[in-house]
């Protein structure tokens, strides 16, 4: 691929200590991605390996204190607060959190016209583009004035991926926006995510801890560990049968919904745990 | 695409907290009071034709007569009419007092709260340094400085007040400014002023509301305090000044305290009910995200079980709960139903599951069998038989002994799970002291044993560690030592591993599993993760709306699923579906 | 802990210093003419200028500062305006009254507060409301003229207790305690309601989190659920509120102290506030901050001692 939608080129974001004389906690140790127009890139890792430092370096929300972000060309690693005010119609995002990401005071027409508003659509476009949307994402237009607590878990979902959408993006980081969601709906809205991508071709960098949900959404996988990426490539390829040992440990840690599969993977990886403890 | 149907039943728009509040009659009643208390002093003049000041000779001390409605004071004054006047200072000091506290403290608790830094730092230290004086003598100092200038006073007041109000906006921006609606807001494009006016104040208001109407109170009592003391101003009346009056007259005409007195009581009471009643308005307008909301009494009819879902199940039952109905008292007097009619039957040695999505009871059924279900839930009918015990009728003391000895609980969260008070080893030695009556010295040696056999690499120092010390996996495992410290003979884990990541997730597993069968024990598994249920379980029940759906032997749920709920809950699972592949076209197709 | 006490130590010393500072320039800078106000209106401009300058006001505010500083620092507030009485002598007489009145007060307030408050969230029913219904009423109705009715009832109607006057409690520790009743009840109704039922909401929110019950799922004895795990938990925020209601009680005081006539600081206050004695004024503002200090520093104390993770802040 020639030329990247974004370009993420080795990357540090660092967090001060949360003491005056304490170091600083390095999150991320100098990482680089790409994603390609209408492209997936799914971002693998435990808690504190660095994956939604990531995706808030990106969006801005994150310091970043080397290497650069390039988006369409563009350096926007220290983009200004009003370039930032911009690129908000170019990139978007849906957050793990479906409670506290929507405000609980504002209806879920409110909570649309935001990024319309501030964008400067005249009310009436905004509205017509509002029930356009809500029906985009499968919520019933009477959903306008009703408040968030009045929706389930993936219902608000839905709602803020209608948000996400709102400006048509070109990027929109995903930062596990389906980990909160019981399993049925997890597969409606991943199904939902696909299908928008394929109508409008926008680009997803989609952070999760599963390893299944992110093989079933993503083109190519990049698997980080302490603030490092330590596999980067074909989604199939990482995600079946990954060549670092530790997208492997990973692999195998995650049980497998059927009894007889189960006991073998648990075998494996007693074997491969114990292969990795001598071989060392 | 799926058309999403809104829960039923929900009204839409039940109104802001302010307007919810309308319809407490305790608020209205406050409210009414403080503003009849209002108008009766704004309209003093049409009220009574006594000039406030004008003593006359003749009425010293007089009872209450047609003239006097209320008598007159030592100076020949009119006390009907002194208190309507005398309000008005009371008030408009308040109304002196509020506005420089709000408008210091709402515009720097809003800087410092969102902007933080160094404006932050000073901020805050600035509010330590005013709320350490105490307020009387600072007034007093000023009055020594400036004289009696009681609207300045109460200004001052006001800045002694500030603090408060710039906490309160501070810590209610930062408690916000976490919340990803903040965030999402940002990447929406939306400027920070913005963002302060619409999501940040529109948070903080109803709490600087409540705020408020606690400090007109308490400037209404300082200002009587200061006129009581005799160095406010002798020329207005006041309710302060009246209550001196009365102190100098107490053996005289000791009556005369209870009119000022009991103004000042309406007016702060008034002010301090209405702000009881905003809080909870507010309170009522968040409710528990784990309650089921203002749904209906009963439950969605179509969950059955299909035929042939339920398979005979023989053998020695260890725990047998039968009908299980659980409610919950609701807002409107009714109940809400949240388990109706479960069957449940765990074998010695067995592990059985329990599965099943958010609302489907099955968390409710494990903490009903511990009898620790939350603040208003109750077992309405239905018998949870554990060894020919009826756990569901049991009484305190009795199940105290079974709880933590013969039987065993594993919670979610770890960390919320620990009392950050009290070391990982006194927790753990607590109950097994208890439950085997061990010594100290015994039970040490016991817990040091249990925290080695649970995997952790330096059981002594985790003993000595406070929760805030260990590590998230560290205190699941320091549970789960807890859970099984006094041999039980039946664990109920509920979602023991759904807050861990997956490495140590699997950990766990294995080290429940070989617990399970160095023990014996019977095992109650809730979780919504079919690969933990593929992992360790011998049974499985589905749960789905709060009713069993299907229960039947792991090989026989996860190879012939007979209820479609099951069939779809498998069917959702993604470890089997293909991968997505590259992207083969990058051309946008519109 | 150690590293957080000294901190602690030192933004106390600040403190002192910042509130010295801020009350000793107000006092200097604001107009008007002390030397008129103590020799009144019939005195010469001759005698004004020669109190003026026996009393130092000739000179520079940073020069007079400096000296009261140094003073101050050695103990040493200077003279009364009025009676020439070292000021630190009329506070030696002056504090231990205020400081019975108050430490019996807050200690009362304590033990009332926690009993009330955590029987309140774990009986529930009536003594709920009682608690509720108290907290209002005690919010509502000001300590003087709760103050000034019990003078009423108890000492002038029935005559049970006495109305006014205090006994140091080395001369008799009986008729100190008899003559503090009626201050004390008056002070401390309304900080015990209100910390009552801040208690209160800190016990259920405790009594709600998850490690309740968990140890209840292993069997832990209620009473030690109660006395060891909740109370415990809950002093963190109670010890806070009970700091700042030790500050509100040091005016409170001042109120009190004039309805029963009781010789303390706060009645000094009044006296000088109307005469515009500033040294005293000045002594009495920067002993009350001390006061606050020292409370607070033992209430951190109590709060490391009882919660680990506070000790880390």
């Amino acid at each position: 691929m020639s030329e990247s939608l974004l370009r993420v080129d080795d990357v540090v974001v660092d967090f001060p200590g949360k003491r005056w004389f304490a170091k600083p906690f390095r999150a991320l140790k100098g990482v680089s991605i790409d994603i390609a127009a209408g492209e997936t890139l799914g971002l693998v890792g435990e808690s504190g390996s660095g994956k939604t430092t990531l995706g808030r370096a990106v969006l801005g929300l994150a310091p970043v204190a080397a290497g650069s972000v390039r988006f369409d060309g563009e350096d926007i690693t220290h983009a200004g607060a009003r370039r930032r005010r911009e690129l908000s119609r170019d990139i978007q995002v849906v957050f793990q959190d479906p409670y506290s990401s929507l405000n609980p005071s504002m209806t879920i027409g409110a909570i649309l016209a935001e990024p319309l508003t501030a964008a400067g659509v005249a009310r009436s476009t905004a509205r017509d583009r509002i029930r356009e949307l809500l029906d985009q994402v499968g919520l019933p237009g009477d959903a306008i004035d009703r408040l968030p607590r009045h929706f389930s878990g993936g219902q608000r979902q839905r709602v803020a991926i209608a948000r996400a959408l709102a400006l048509h993006p070109k990027l929109i980081v995903c930062d596990e926006p389906v980990s909160a969601l019981d399993l049925s709906t997890q597969a409606r809205v991943l199904d939902l995510l696909i299908d928008i991508q394929e109508r409008s071709g926008v680009a997803y960098l989609f952070v999760s801890h599963d390893l299944s949900v992110v093989r079933h959404i993503s083109h190519r996988v990049a698997v980080m560990l302490h603030g490092e990426i330590v596999e980067y490539g074909d989604g199939a390829q990482v995600t079946s049968d990954p060549a670092h040992p530790y997208t492997r440990r990973l692999l195998m840690a995650a049980p497998v919904p059927d009894p007889g599969r189960q006991a073998v993977r648990r075998q494996e990886r007693a074997a491969f745990l114990a292969t990795e403890v001598t071989g060392e | 695409m799926t058309t999403m149907i809104v829960a039923a039943g929900v009204k839409p728009r039940r109104g802001g907290p302010l307007r919810r509040m309308l319809r407490d009659p305790m608020a209205v009643v406050s409210i009414t009071v403080f503003l009849l208390i209002v108008l009766l002093c704004v309209a003093a003049p049409l009220l009574t034709s006594w000039d406030p000041t004008r003593a006359e000779l003749a009425a010293v001390l007089a009872p209450p007569s047609a003239e006097h409605w209320l008598g007159a004071d030592s100076a020949g004054r009119d006390i009907f009419s002194r208190l309507l006047y005398g309000g008005r200072t009371s008030l408009l000091g308040a109304l002196v007092t509020l506005l420089v506290a709000l408008g210091i403290g709402i515009p720097t608790g809003l800087i410092a709260g969102y902007y933080q830094r160094w404006f932050d730092s000073i901020g805050s230290w600035s509010a330590n340094l005013l709320m350490s004086m105490p307020s009387l003598i600072v007034l007093l100092a000023v009055i020594s400085v400036v004289g009696p200038q009681m609207y300045l006073v109460m200004a001052v007041f006001g800045v002694l007040l500030s603090p408060g109000v710039f906490r309160l906006t501070r810590s209610g921006v930062i408690a916000v400014r976490k919340e990803l609606f903040i965030d999402a807001a940002k990447v929406s494009g939306v400027n920070d002023a913005r963002i302060i006016g619409r999501h940040v104040l529109g948070v903080v208001q109803a709490p600087l509301v409540i705020q408020a109407s606690m400090m007109a109170g308490l400037a209404v009592v300082i200002q009587a305090g200061l006129d009581f003391l005799g160095v406010g101003d002798s020329t207005t009346p006041s309710w302060g000044q009246m209550l001196n009056e009365a102190f100098q007259n107490i053996y005289a005409a000791p009556m005369m305290l209870i009119w000022p007195g009991v103004m000042i009581g309406l007016t702060v009471g008034a002010l301090s009910l209405f702000g009881a009643a905003l809080r909870d308005a507010v309170q009522d307008a968040q409710p528990a995200r784990t309650r089921r909301g203002d749904g209906g009494v009963t439950l969605p009819p179509q969950v059955e079980a299909a035929p042939g879902a339920v398979r005979p199940d023989l053998g020695e039952a260890l725990l047998t709960v039968a009908g299980l109905k659980i409610g919950y008292a609701a807002a409107g007097g009714g109940t809400t139903v949240v388990v109706d009619g479960v069957d449940l039957r765990i074998r010695r040695g067995e592990v059985h599951g329990v599965v099943g999505e958010s609302g489907s009871g099955k968390t409710q059924t494990a903490l009903a069998i511990l009898g620790l279900l939350p603040r208003g839930g109750e077992v309405r009918s239905g018998t949870i038989g554990f060894d020919g015990a009826d756990l569901a009728t049991l009484g305190r003391a009795a199940r105290g002994a079974l709880l933590g000895g013969r039987i065993g609980y594993i919670p979610q969260e770890p960390m919320s799970n620990l009392d950050p008070t009290f070391t990982v080893g006194f927790q753990l030695v607590e109950p097994i002291r208890r439950h085997l009556g061990l010594s100290r010295a015994a039970a040490r040696t016991r817990a040091l044993e249990l925290l080695d056999r649970v995997g952790i690499v330096d059981p002594r120092r985790t003993f000595g560690a406070y929760p805030h010390e260990i590590s998230g996996g560290m205190a699941q495992r320091v549970l789960i030592a807890g859970a099984v410290s006094c041999d039980p003979e039946l664990l109920i884990a509920d979602e023991p591993t759904t807050a861990l990541d997956v490495s140590v997730q699997a950990e766990v597993l294995d080290l429940l599993r070989s617990l399970q069968q160095e023990r014996a024990m019977g095992v109650m598994l809730v979780t919504h993760n079919f690969g933990v249920v593929a992992d360790l379980c011998d049974r499985v029940t589905v749960m789905q709306h709060g009713r069993v759906v299907e229960h039947g032997s792991v090989e026989e749920i996860f190879e012939s699923p007979a209820h479609p709920y099951t069939r779809m809950l498998l069917d959702s699972t993604l470890e089997d579906a293909p991968p997505r592949g590259p992207l083969v076209t990058p051309e946008v197709r519109s | 802990m150690l590293l957080f006490l000294t901190r602690r130590l030192a933004s106390g010393v600040v403190l002192i210093f910042a509130a010295a500072t801020l009350t000793f320039l107000l006092m200097s800078l604001s107009g008007g003419n002390p030397a008129r106000n103590i020799l009144g209106e019939g005195a010469t401009e001759a005698q004004v200028a020669a109190k003026a300058a026996e009393l130092g006001l000739d000179r520079p505010v940073w020069e007079r500062y400096g000296d009261w500083l140094a003073g101050a620092l050695h103990g040493d507030f200077g003279r009364s305006w009025f009676t020439g009485e070292p000021v630190m002598t009329t506070i030696a007489t002056r504090l231990p009254v205020s400081l019975s009145l108050v430490s019996v007060a807050i200690l009362v307030t304590a033990v009332l507060a926690i009993v009330l408050g955590m029987a309140a969230a774990v009986r529930r029913g009536w003594i709920d409301r009682f608690v509720q219904i108290f907290a209002v009423i005690g919010f509502a109705l000001p300590n003087f003229w709760v103050a000034l009715v019990l003078v009423t009832v108890f000492a002038v109607t029935l005559r049970l207790l006495p109305a006014t006057g205090y006994t140091p409690i080395a001369t008799d520790p009986g008729k100190w305690a008899v003559g503090l009743v009626l201050p004390v009840i008056a002070l401390a109704i309304g900080t015990i309601a209100s910390t009552a039922q801040q208690v209160r909401g800190a016990t259920i929110d405790i009594l709600e989190r998850d490690f309740v019950r968990t140890l209840r799922a292993r069997g832990v004895r209620p009473s030690s659920l109660l006395f060891r795990h909740v109370l415990r938990n809950a002093a963190g925020p109670a010890l806070t509120v009970l700091s700042l209601q030790f500050i509100g009680l040091l005016s409170g005081a001042i109120v009190i102290e004039k309805v029963f006539a009781l010789p303390g600081l706060g009645s000094m206050a009044v006296t000088a506030t109307t005469q515009g004695d500033l040294p005293q004024i000045l002594a009495i503002v920067v002993v009350m901050v001390l006061l606050v200090v020292v409370v607070n520093l033992i209430i951190d104390i109590l709060a490391g001692w009882l919660n680990p993770k506070a000790r880390v802040a």
